[in-house]
């Protein structure tokens, strides 16, 4: 991409939560910055994933563990796998800067992970700050604030 | 069927020396029993006094059945007492925590009471002159749990009168909360940070006893820290530091030799850990300043004593495990048979670096989050053992591992790190205080 237009960004975050639905890990992890992480607060409008207390905060390092543990020949959790759906709400542009190569989405979003009988829904907001590298967008970092974040949950295995 | 309600003598038996009955995990009854004795016979966490900082402030918490209020009076004083109004029985306060200001006041008729507890106005009052009301119960206010005990801002209930005393209960186990305390440079703790709140299909003792099973880490956690260690190895780049998040998860892929070294220690009253001479926490890089902070406080030889003791899980019987080398403090909250919420608390060492709070933070949620690997691995057993025990082949659960005949469940002893006795331990404690709450008072609270 030589320039970016409103739509890509939007194109993007569709693409993305396509491929987590279609599990296509090595794809997704492929759309992270070298820096890239993916974070979920445990609190309201938190500010810092560091000194506060996060559900996730993981950069492509802890990813790849996790991506290569959902294929594990002795990942019992994933015996049978687990599979999930997003239902987006079209993201909506919060920052759009072609020149300094920034932008960030905000997307509603209601995502639904299943394993054996068990089929749960959550719902959240999605942000992405995304930057272009080299002509592509790249994620510099997916925050995912859940509607319910301070509920007691069972096991959340795959990514929202 | 009643099997062991007023039936001591068959709750008893549930506990062999070396093995447990599958009823201890999914009995409906045993567990209606251990709500109604067992947590009100023996020392239960509520809180912590951080978490009350003002007057007025209060949280909330449940121990058995019971709703209670933990709230920090006018004078000072942590007292606790039942979220009850004694005029219809309403709920006082519905959040998790919260400042009441000068006095709780019910939403529903507005009576009105101290931060004591003690009642402070009804409305309209007239309406119960010549009708006894200083006779009544309800005039005595929010009542008091019966025992309360504040150590080091740790604050214990204990619902049943009589039985044991805190010191008694807890022995010289109140070392691993020292040495979490100890650790702050200022000696002091706060609770910082959301806890991370994970909900379990199973029962509530599959993860106390896991807190000292230290012979299914290299078995169950292969696919999460096996993982971490593998994808580390090849992705490094070379020279460049391990970070925090791979050495909080390697040493879980330690061998069994290490394990067998670590040790276990156990306690009277089914207090007991891991961890003795060495755990899987002493191998964490310094944190820059540290030390320094520590021995300007201690001097050199005590900071290193209380730096060189890295147990492991610390289990207070019954429901909770401190991870002092840490700071996180785990709650167990049975909520049925086979389901359980866990609790998990973050500690900030005052004065310390803020690096120790941030390592505190990831470590629990690499841990202990519903969202962490770690934890799917284990909650993926307990679920499995949830439904295996249904399974009419063998009502015995065993816990031989490393037994003695002839052990004793009122010493101090240390052992080896892969002995099952801990849970033994922890079985003694729990028959044996159900049992003499239920012989007390047949009728339960």
């Amino acid at each position: 991409m030589s320039s970016i237009a409103p739509q890509d960004l939007i194109d993007f975050v569709y693409r993305e939560a396509r491929l987590l639905d279609e599990l296509d890990y090595e794809a997704w992890l492929n759309l992270f910055t070298e820096d890239g992480r993916y974070w979920m607060p445990a609190e309201w409008r938190q500010t810092d994933p560091l000194l506060q207390s996060s559900l996730m905060y993981e950069d492509r390092l802890l990813l790849r563990v996790r991506v290569e543990r959902l294929s594990g020949a002795r990942t019992f959790s994933q015996k049978p796998k687990s599979r999930a759906q997003h239902l987006l709400q079209a993201p909506q542009i919060d920052l759009f800067e072609p020149d300094a190569g920034a932008f960030r989405t905000w997307t509603s979003f209601h995502y639904v992970e299943t394993r054996n009988d068990v089929q749960t829904l959550y719902a959240g907001w999605a942000t992405h700050d995304l930057v272009l590298l080299e002509g592509t967008l790249k994620i510099k970092l997916k925050r995912v604030d859940l509607l319910n974040f301070d509920a007691p949950h069972g096991n959340i295995q795959l990514f929202m | 069927m009643d099997r062991y309600r007023d039936n001591p003598a068959a709750l008893r038996a549930l506990v062999r020396e070396t093995e447990v009955h599958r009823d201890v995990y999914i009995d409906p009854e045993v567990f209606d029993l251990e709500m109604r004795h067992l947590f009100a016979e023996t020392w239960v966490y509520v809180g912590h006094a951080s978490q009350l900082p003002e007057p007025g402030d209060y949280l909330a918490a449940t121990v058995g059945y019971q709703p209670l209020l933990v709230v920090r009076h006018s004078d000072g004083s942590i007292h606790v007492l039942y979220n009850r109004c004694p005029h219809k029985g309403t709920r006082i306060t519905t959040e998790p925590c919260g400042n009441t200001g000068k006095f709780f006041r019910c939403p529903y008729h507005a009576w009105s009471f101290r931060t004591n507890g003690k009642l402070l106005s009804i409305p309209l009052k007239k309406g119960y002159e010549h009708t006894g009301l200083e006779e009544a119960e309800a005039v005595e206010g929010l009542r008091p749990v019966a025992n309360v005990h504040v150590y080091r801002d740790f604050v214990f209930v204990k619902l049943n009168e009589g039985g044991q005393s805190f010191e008694a209960f807890f022995g010289e186990s109140l070392s691993s909360i020292d040495n979490m305390i100890d650790r702050s440079p200022e000696g002091r703790l706060v609770i910082e940070g959301a806890p991370l709140r994970y909900l379990h299909g199973c029962n509530w003792k599959m993860l106390v006893e896991n807190q000292t099973d230290t012979c299914h880490p290299m078995v169950a956690h292969e696919s999460s820290a096996g993982t971490a260690v593998s994808v580390w190895e090849r992705e490094q780049v070379e020279g460049a530091k391990r970070p925090m998040a791979v050495e909080v998860y390697s040493p879980f892929m330690s061998s069994y030799e290490f394990f067998e070294g670590m040790g276990i220690r156990v306690w009277p009253n089914g207090h007991g850990h891991t961890g003795v001479a060495t755990s899987i926490h002493a191998d964490y890089s310094a944190v820059p300043g540290y030390m320094e902070q520590m021995t300007a406080s201690y001097g050199e030889e005590r900071a290193r004593r209380i730096l060189d003791e890295n147990r492991h899980n610390t289990v207070y019987f019954p429901n909770i495990m401190v991870k002092g080398p840490v700071q996180t403090l785990r709650v167990f909250i049975p909520l049925a048979a086979d389901k359980t919420l866990v609790e998990s608390w973050t500690f900030r060492l005052v004065g310390a670096p803020d690096m120790l709070f941030e390592r505190t933070l990831m470590y629990n949620r690499l841990i202990n989050a519903p969202t962490s690997i770690v934890g799917h691995d284990d909650l993926e057993m307990y679920e499995r053992a949830q439904e295996g025990l249904r399974a009419d082949a063998n009502p015995w659960v065993n816990l031989q591992r490393l037994y003695q005949p002839g052990e004793r469940h009122d010493v101090t002893e240390v052992i080896n790190g892969t002995s099952e006795r801990q849970m033994r331990n922890q079985f003694h404690a729990w028959v044996s205080f159900i049992g003499s709450s239920m012989e007390r008072q047949p009728a339960g609270a």
